[in-house]
């Protein structure tokens, strides 16, 4: 299951659980109740739904931020194969276009006219990774290719009347290039 | 039974044409706007050709307009409701609108006669290097009515900045914080004063914060040697757009607060909790906008971890303080409901669902598969749709509205329903899509995208439709008899 997936199950359930709660008050509306006795009880569950909301959060925090999700800007990645992306109106240039499987990628990722975003397509078009390309800057990002096969860039921050256009292509593949032949 | 309408909320002649000039021009731009969104969502879906320099022409209209008819049609809420407490100009009022439509004007032909696509957002250095696509006038025409239009909010937030002194001596005993640790409250401080007070302070400063940064642009554009760094104009873009347009919704929550009660027939005054939770959302609006920058990875670390889980903790005073309070006064209060009552409590719940997927995409794992997908827009849209709009919605008619009594219309039954599900589902193809990784602003989308696009595209068509029955209902009202009852008693 992707990230995505993930994502998109939590929000759908967290959404309906919210509807759910707005019907159930909509549905008793029309039965009218002293206002006291309704805050009396509504505080005290409250109070228990802002303690599960601030330990849900306390724990989401703690466990997709104690591993950094974002790699070392000043470091280097032992026996990573690097690659410098430049984005440009309109197009992706790439210092390198075929890496292998289970090595990480070390992309260093600029741009020389405007910002762009550089989003790693996977051959199901599911996006996997991405970051900015931005003049005067350069974004490393790091990524292992877990699947062989062709991948796409598409430009993610809008750059222009051919933003759409901006699309390159590289390819894993499951043995280092060069060991074939 | 509780008043619907206040004797002091009658306004003179002056007051009244100002309010309708606001209100009636939020509904017509909502409605020309919303028909360049579904134009969009449907040349994406191939059932209408849209030459991509167009399509981003409308898109960067779509996007400068939808934020600033937000935020002006939401200040006539902010300043229907503080007018009541505290003495404001309506000529100051007047002169953020006449700005207004100065910056619309100078925006649209930017846009539709100099041929300006570069997105709302003009991020550094895209409006001054279109690779020969439009000029640097047309840049210019754009930033200079996105300044002409933040000068007229910070005319306003200045004047009730200064009536709030003249009251209540200082900021801070306006917002509440003597009562934050202590003390007996004053259940008779207003929420719109709290409200109003936190907007003043954030959106000032965003507001200035988008001044300093149009003015460096400008500079730029016409002498290049001057040149700026385009992550700090980044920050102060993304700072400003952040504070903006919420700063709109809490204007917005001010009908929910003054209007809901007197539906439910129930009081909802200031509490210990709800103080903190506009004093924490005061801090919280201001130093959350990095959460727009997380795959800005040369950002300090330490600002994109704040902007993960300030995001989270942001999403408590809405949750746990706004939309709980709401469901507490209306709970078993007998409630009817009409328009006014309907449209408020949606706001509500557009609100709070609004806010999960915004939530969870600010963290960053997450962010690195989500950001610049149509989750983003999906989720604002929610938001926006579901939430900010039918607060807007819900005080014109309340103010179009004479007798408590009076039913709902034809017209509004059908409408409520169709606005609701159509929000849904145009949000809901938006999120969908996001999951799908479908990028956002993508003039041209790949044949296995397109299902979401049509799917969306007559979730809009409903808004829409909706939408011009409201329009038409509040319209005829404002025109009519503007705010003028003393109606009593909706609920018991």
């Amino acid at each position: 299951m992707t990230t995505q997936d993930v994502v998109w199950r939590i929000t759908l359930i967290a959404i309906l659980l919210i509807a759910a709660a707005f019907l159930y008050v909509v549905a008793r509306s029309g039965v009218p109740a002293e206002y006291k006795e309704v805050q009396k009880k509504a505080y005290g569950i409250r109070r228990w739904f802002f303690w599960v909301l601030v330990l849900l959060g306390i724990g989401t925090a703690y466990a997709t931020l104690v591993r950094f999700p974002i790699p070392d800007q000043h470091g280097g990645s032992a026996g990573a194969q690097v690659v410098n992306a430049v984005g440009r109106q309109w197009s992706w240039e790439l210092s390198a276009d075929r890496f292998t499987v289970g090595v990480p990628v070390e992309f260093r990722v600029t741009a020389s006219d405007v910002n762009h975003g550089f989003g790693i397509y996977d051959r199901r078009n599911r996006l996997i990774a991405q970051t900015q390309a931005m003049p005067g800057f350069t974004n490393r990002l790091v990524h292992t290719f877990a699947e062989s096969g062709k991948y796409r860039v598409l430009c993610l921050e809008y750059c222009g009347l051919v933003h759409h256009n901006m699309v390159t292509e590289f390819e894993v593949t499951a043995v280092p290039q060069g060991a074939k032949s | 039974m509780s008043v619907l309408h206040r004797p002091n909320e009658t306004l003179p002649r002056r007051e009244r044409i100002v309010l309708n000039l606001y209100a009636i021009t939020g509904l017509v731009v909502l409605i020309l706007m919303m028909l360049g969104g579904a134009a969009m969502r449907m040349a994406q879906g191939t059932w209408i050709e849209l030459p991509p320099d167009l399509f981003y022409q409308i898109m960067t209209a779509h996007g400068a307009a939808m934020v600033g008819i937000a935020g002006l049609t939401s200040s006539a809420v902010m300043w229907y409701f503080l007018r009541q407490y505290v003495r404001l100009s309506t000529g100051i009022f007047l002169a953020n609108y006449l700005l207004f439509m100065l910056g619309a004007v100078l925006i649209l032909g930017s846009i539709f006669i100099l041929h300006y696509g570069g997105a709302w957002t003009f991020l550094y250095p895209l409006p001054v290097k279109s690779n020969g696509m439009w000029s640097v006038n047309a840049a210019a025409g754009y930033m200079l009515g996105l300044i002409a239009i933040g000068v007229g909010f910070l005319l306003f937030y200045l004047d009730a900045t200064l009536a709030i002194l003249r009251v209540y001596g200082n900021l801070g005993r306006a917002l509440g914080l003597q009562w934050l640790f202590s003390g007996d409250i004053d259940k008779s401080h207003p929420p719109t004063v709290v409200a109003s007070t936190m907007v003043i302070i954030a959106n000032s400063l965003g507001t200035l914060c988008g001044a300093v940064v149009l003015v460096l642009c400008l500079v730029n554009a016409y002498v290049p040697a001057f040149e700026l760094n385009a992550l700090l104009t980044k920050n102060m873009i993304y700072f400003f757009g952040h504070v903006f347009i919420n700063a709109s919704i809490y204007m917005g929550v001010i009908a929910v607060y003054e209007l809901l009660p007197r539906y439910s027939g129930r009081p909802w005054g200031v509490s210990r909790p709800f103080l903190w939770a506009w004093a924490a959302s005061t801090v919280m609006v201001i130093i959350v906008y990095p959460h727009h920058l997380l795959m800005d990875f040369v950002m300090p670390p330490w600002m994109l971890v704040m902007g993960q889980i300030i995001s989270f903790t942001s999403g408590l005073p809405v949750l746990a303080v706004t939309a709980y309070g709401a469901l507490t006064n209306v709970h078993r209060s007998g409630i009817r409901w009409t328009m006014p009552a309907k449209l408020l409590l949606l706001s509500m719940f557009g609100w709070a669902a609004g806010v999960i997927p915004a939530i969870i995409d600010a963290v960053i794992s997450v962010n690195s598969v989500m950001h610049n997908t149509l989750w983003v827009p999906g989720h604002f849209h929610f938001y926006l749709l579901l939430g900010l709009w039918p607060m807007l919605f819900g005080f014109m008619y309340h103010v179009i509205r004479v007798r408590a009594d009076e039913p709902d219309s034809a017209v509004d039954r059908v409408g409520f329903p169709v606005y609701l599900v159509g929000g849904l589902v145009f949000a809901g193809m938006l999120l969908a899509a996001g999951q799908a990784s479908v990028p956002r602003r993508w003039a041209v989308h790949l044949p296995e995208w397109l299902p979401y696009a049509p799917a969306a595209s007559i979730g809009a068509v409903m808004l829409i439709l909706a939408t011009i029955l409201f329009a038409l209902r509040i319209g005829n009202g404002l025109l009519r008899a503007p705010g003028v009852g003393n109606a009593v008693g909706a609920a018991h």
